[in-house]
């Protein structure tokens, strides 16, 4: 008996799973492909992209500072051993647009703005703001999903390649005007083995692959919670977890595909 | 008035992202517009390029004058053929000059160095540098020492 309801709980798990995985996915096309008016559905896209990415650039910058200036640290430190610490610009460059970019920026945006989104549409799916929606005949997919998921992606990429020139610039600060490494080798070493499509544009496209996941775990996981103060805390601790962990498994078959 | 400034942020928020691309591509990747056009090319073939690379610097008296396009192999003349994009500025480059690579430190990248040739012609558009010096092999050169100091021991 022990034995068949294990099993059995399993198959439900698995069930679970799989039916969560289409509704995320009916879910996402519903959201994106309604057709709204344009003017109203503006002004909703506005305050989410406020909401979702101005308020986030605080945290970018400032830890796109400092991993730009560890990163030029510790490339000092190991280059100056081989006597071509003028490399160290490179080294900040590559690492900063093909991997920690787009990765912690991901990361970041998922704690910062995921787990915000992800509380705020359970708290009204809980008050069943979303359920009077319906009543009064306003479709929430398109009212309130909608304008959150294009903020997510439209913010997150422009996020990451403002945190790669941060990044780039405190690792500058360090290099050139700490430790003394000259300029102009820093900079041109850089020019040399930075290749624009190569590099920064696959950095953007992992961006935007990476704001497509965390935005629509996030969301979804609002709309889906249970609608109770203890699903909603759950639903966010999920946001976190699953965004980050799917950015990082996505980050290494990207980089598996592009590099 | 709230939305305006509203607007006025985002707006802001979405230029200074357009401009990260525009540094990115410009200041980082030195990806700069334009800058094919106010070049010309010329080639060199070379028996060893050991380790230059395309975007490599052309030098000549240590100043950048242009940069290395593409490196390929040539198989009918077992060599490798480097394009060089030069600054048009530099148009009095005599056509018997000398096309070196030489290596920034002991381990640093390398570059094409161009040493003035005495010929009244000037290189032109597609001409090709015939005088070549290939890069310095640090192993290659460890042999030969290695067997100067053994058949002198004999």
């Amino acid at each position: 008996m022990s034995v068949m309801s294990r099993i059995a709980l399993l198959g439900r798990a698995g069930l679970d799973t799989i039916s969560a995985l289409g509704r995320s996915g009916v879910f996402l096309f519903n959201a994106l492909l309604g057709r709204t008016r344009f003017g109203n559905s503006f002004t909703l896209l506005l305050k989410q992209l406020y909401a979702v990415g101005v308020l986030s650039l605080a945290i970018i910058i400032v830890s796109g500072l400092f991993i730009g200036m560890v990163l030029a640290l510790q490339g000092y430190n190991i280059l100056v051993g081989y006597g071509s610490e003028q490399a160290v610009g490179q080294m900040v460059a590559l690492t900063l647009l093909r991997e920690l970019g787009p990765v912690v920026t991901a990361l970041l945006f998922a704690g910062r703005a995921g787990s915000a989104l992800t509380a705020e549409i359970g708290l009204m799916k809980a008050t069943e703001q979303l359920s009077s929606m319906e009543m009064i005949g306003v479709d929430p997919l398109k009212y309130v999903i909608a304008p959150r998921l294009w903020a997510g992606f439209i913010s997150m990429p422009l996020l990451s390649m403002i945190f790669c020139v941060v990044g780039i610039w405190g690792g500058a600060l360090v290099a050139v005007d700490w430790l003394g490494v000259y300029s102009g080798s820093y900079w041109s070493n850089m020019q040399n083995s930075v290749e624009f499509f190569d590099d920064v544009l696959n950095g953007v496209v992992k961006a935007v692959v990476f704001a497509f996941v965390v935005t629509w775990i996030a969301v979804f996981q609002g709309y889906d919670c249970e609608p109770t103060s203890e699903g909603i805390s759950r639903a966010t601790t999920r946001t976190v977890v699953y965004a980050s962990l799917s950015v990082l498994g996505l980050d290494f078959i990207l980089t598996a595909l592009m590099f | 008035m709230r939305t305006r400034n509203l607007e006025l942020v985002v707006g802001v928020f979405i230029l200074v992202g357009l401009l990260a691309l525009v540094v990115l591509a410009v200041r980082i990747s030195g990806l700069a517009p334009g800058s094919a056009v106010n070049t010309y090319s010329v080639h060199a073939y070379f028996d060893n390029v050991a380790g230059l690379t395309a975007k490599a610097k052309v030098t000549m008296s240590g100043v950048t004058i242009g940069r290395v396009t593409a490196i390929e192999f040539d198989k009918t003349r077992y060599s490798a053929r480097v394009d060089m994009a030069v600054d048009s500025d530099v148009n009095t480059l005599p056509a018997d000059s000398t096309a070196s690579i030489l290596t920034a430190g002991l381990l640093g990248e390398k570059y094409v160095g161009i040493s003035v040739g005495g010929d009244d012609e000037v290189l032109a558009d597609g001409s090709e540098i015939y005088d070549t010096q290939s890069a310095l092999v640090l192993e290659e050169l460890i042999g030969r020492f290695l067997l100067n100091t053994v058949s002198k021991d004999e």
